[in-house]
């Protein structure tokens, strides 16, 4: 498959008839200001979908749509193809783990995991099984019968969780779960939260503003720009190959060269490389990592520019251990930023070299 | 850090405050409430006990005590289920209204409660405004007497005075009830009934605790209401005390009853400040 269909495979929003949860063309304003504009996803079963985008992206009230806390002003949300938007909260299989956790203060752990079975009627003799389970799940059954003000961050985080799971929901909704809790709990969070929804199978639409928790949990990211889905993708794909400059900007660190390309070839400045598609002023991405030092020996130009081959003055040298950050002048006023394994101590004109298919050709028009 | 220095004298306005007008006249009180007085009307210096046998056993005491927590309760409970769909409407839906409508819940507070008093009177009395709206309406042909000079109108009366006084803890407490409880239990699959019932419901109790022993303590020591509207068969129990610091001059059998409600209602406080914790920790 060439490069170019690949991309075209991933503009199309897999339409798999066996989507659990269908939102098409969704649309919600506050007081006349559109926060969502014609959102369309699909979620498959047993996924894991982040939400990843900017606060003011509307990715919050996407969720809150889903959970059924806000009405839309257009378009539809179904699931296994009935309206879903239509039904009450309380009568939608999905459920929702709150950022502020929103734990029941007057209840005691037991009865907080409990309330949803209660509310639905489940029989009495399965409540505590399934509780203490659930709470087993998340290692939190020693404290059934502690009060929630006595719990800790991460303990509220996980009782949240219980409650939600315990209901056995089709769709469970995160909302920036672990934004309130420190760095290393977060960290020891994430890995946690991805094997339980293994463990469960249970479809996990998380929503989050931190790239890196995004692509370190996510079987696909659908990125929210400004209540529009700029790209829908797995977490490589959408490093690997980002269809706009925000994309590429937003997921991981990047270089944007504008080129001019001309008869299967692009000139940025003095670098030049092999290219597909047609011709004209074209933006594309270059990760840092894909820059690489040419030693001296082996300065000898690739003759069909599938390699593309520059000179550039290393203005400055950022150590970080086993990755050193370079800022290279490369003169015209085009600097790359490059990744590369530690080279000790540079500076002055040094070869660099990238390989052409590691320069994304990139959307235009998308800064809207 | 403020030095003790600092934070003792802080201290010394309210205390004087609390010493002058708080301690000095119950510690009268106490004193008042066991002496007696005279044939002669003279106040006599000498410890006896008189008056408290005389609460028990003359049974005019009991009737009119029994009497005045009778009316208390009915007014805190009138005044607890009108202050607490108000108070739910105003916190849940009123949405732009709710400045409004809190607005036209205070200012009747502003106003003097004589003028409140004397506001039903005049809608109660035989020339009043329900009498002459009942004979419009051919309801009646003759003045209803019974509406003015009676516990009812007493009730009335103090449960318009005294309603605001419970609403505002309860609406204060439903204000404070967080809103994304209320989705997390719609969430878990709780209609909006189970909702209040579980959640919205338990989270204000509180504030049902603070309103409800305000109108019945306010309500047990009132003795204006009873005068203007109550009539003989309205009488309460500061109405005995009142007369008995004036026109009747029995200080000491005054003061007897003053701290024997003073008893009663530091009695209240403290059970529902139990009740209260009770339901807090449950």
């Amino acid at each position: 498959m060439s490069a170019d269909a690949a991309r075209h495979a991933v503009d199309r929003p897999p339409r798999t008839p066996e989507a659990l949860l269908s939102i098409r063309q969704v649309v919600k304003q506050f007081a006349g200001r559109p926060v969502l504009c014609g959102i369309s996803l699909e979620v498959a079963a047993g996924e894991f979908l982040t939400i990843l985008g900017e606060s003011g992206s509307g990715k919050t009230t996407l969720l809150r749509l889903i959970a059924g806390f806000e009405q839309l002003d257009g378009g539809e949300i179904r699931m296994e193809g009935e309206r879903l938007d239509q039904v009450p909260a309380y009568r939608r299989q999905v459920n929702t783990v709150f950022q502020s956790y929103a734990i029941f203060p007057h209840l005691s752990v037991f009865e907080n995991v409990a309330y949803g079975l209660r509310a639905k009627g489940a029989r009495k003799s399965e409540i505590p099984e399934r509780v203490i389970a659930a709470l087993a799940m998340v290692k939190m059954e020693g404290f059934a019968q502690s009060a929630p003000v006595k719990l800790s961050g991460g303990q509220q985080q996980r009782v949240a969780l219980a409650r939600a799971l315990v209901n056995r929901p089709r769709v469970l909704l995160l909302d920036e779960p672990l934004s309130a809790l420190d760095a290393n709990l977060r960290r020891q969070m994430q890995i946690e939260l991805k094997s339980l929804q293994r463990e469960v199978g249970i479809t996990f639409i998380f929503v989050t503003h931190d790239q890196e928790e995004a692509m370190a949990l996510s079987d696909r990211i659908a990125l929210l720009r400004a209540g529009r889905i700029e790209q829908v993708a797995g977490p490589r794909e959408i490093y690997g190959r980002p269809l706009t400059a925000y994309a590429a900007e937003f997921i991981g660190q990047t270089n944007l060269l504008r080129a001019e390309v001309r008869d299967g070839m692009a000139r940025a400045g003095s670098i030049l490389w092999r290219t597909l598609g047609p011709p004209g002023e074209i933006t594309f991405s270059l990760r840092p990592e894909a820059i690489r030092i040419v030693p001296p020996s082996r300065a000898q130009l690739v003759a069909d520019r599938s390699v593309a081959q520059f000179r550039g003055r290393v203005r400055n040298q950022t150590f970080g251990g086993a990755m050193d950050v370079l800022e290279i002048d490369c003169g015209d006023a085009q600097f790359l930023r490059a990744r590369v394994p530690s080279p000790g101590p540079v500076s002055g004109e040094m070869e660099f070299e990238f390989a052409a298919a590691d320069a994304i050709r990139l959307r235009e028009g998308s800064d809207h | 850090m403020y030095s003790r220095a600092y934070k003792a004298s802080v201290m010394i306005p309210p205390l004087l405050w609390v010493a002058a007008f708080l301690l000095v006249p119950y510690t009268m009180l106490f004193a008042y409430s066991f002496w007696s007085v005279s044939p002669a009307g003279v106040i006599v210096h000498s410890w006896n006990l008189q008056n408290y046998l005389e609460l028990l056993r003359n049974p005019i005491y009991a009737t009119v005590l029994l009497r005045s927590m009778r009316i208390a309760a009915s007014v805190t409970l009138l005044a607890l289920l009108l202050g607490y769909p108000l108070a739910y409407y105003l916190s849940f839906h009123a949405a732009k209204r709710k400045e409004l409508l809190y607005q036209l819940v205070i200012i009747p507070l502003c106003a003097s409660y004589l003028v409140r008093g004397y506001a039903w009177k005049t809608i109660l009395g035989s020339d009043g405004v329900l009498n002459a709206f009942l004979r419009y309406l051919h309801f009646t042909h003759r003045p209803v007497e019974f509406f003015l000079y009676s516990p009812f109108a007493v009730v009335l009366t103090l449960t318009h005075i005294y309603t605001p006084f419970t609403f505002l803890p309860i609406y204060a407490s439903l204000e404070h009830v967080p809103r994304n409880l209320i989705e997390a239990s719609h969430d878990l699959g709780a209609p909006p009934w189970i909702t209040f019932r579980r959640v919205v419901w338990p989270l204000s109790l509180p504030g049902v605790v603070a309103g409800a022993t305000l109108a019945f303590v306010l309500t047990l020591g009132d003795f204006l209401s009873p005068l203007l509207v109550g009539g003989p068969s309205g009488i309460m129990i500061s109405n005995i005390v009142v007369s008995l610091f004036g026109a009747a001059y029995n200080w000491p059998l005054g003061a007897a009853i003053s701290l024997s409600m003073l008893l009663l209602v530091l009695a209240v406080l403290f059970a529902t400040e139990k009740f209260e914790r009770k339901l807090r920790l449950s």
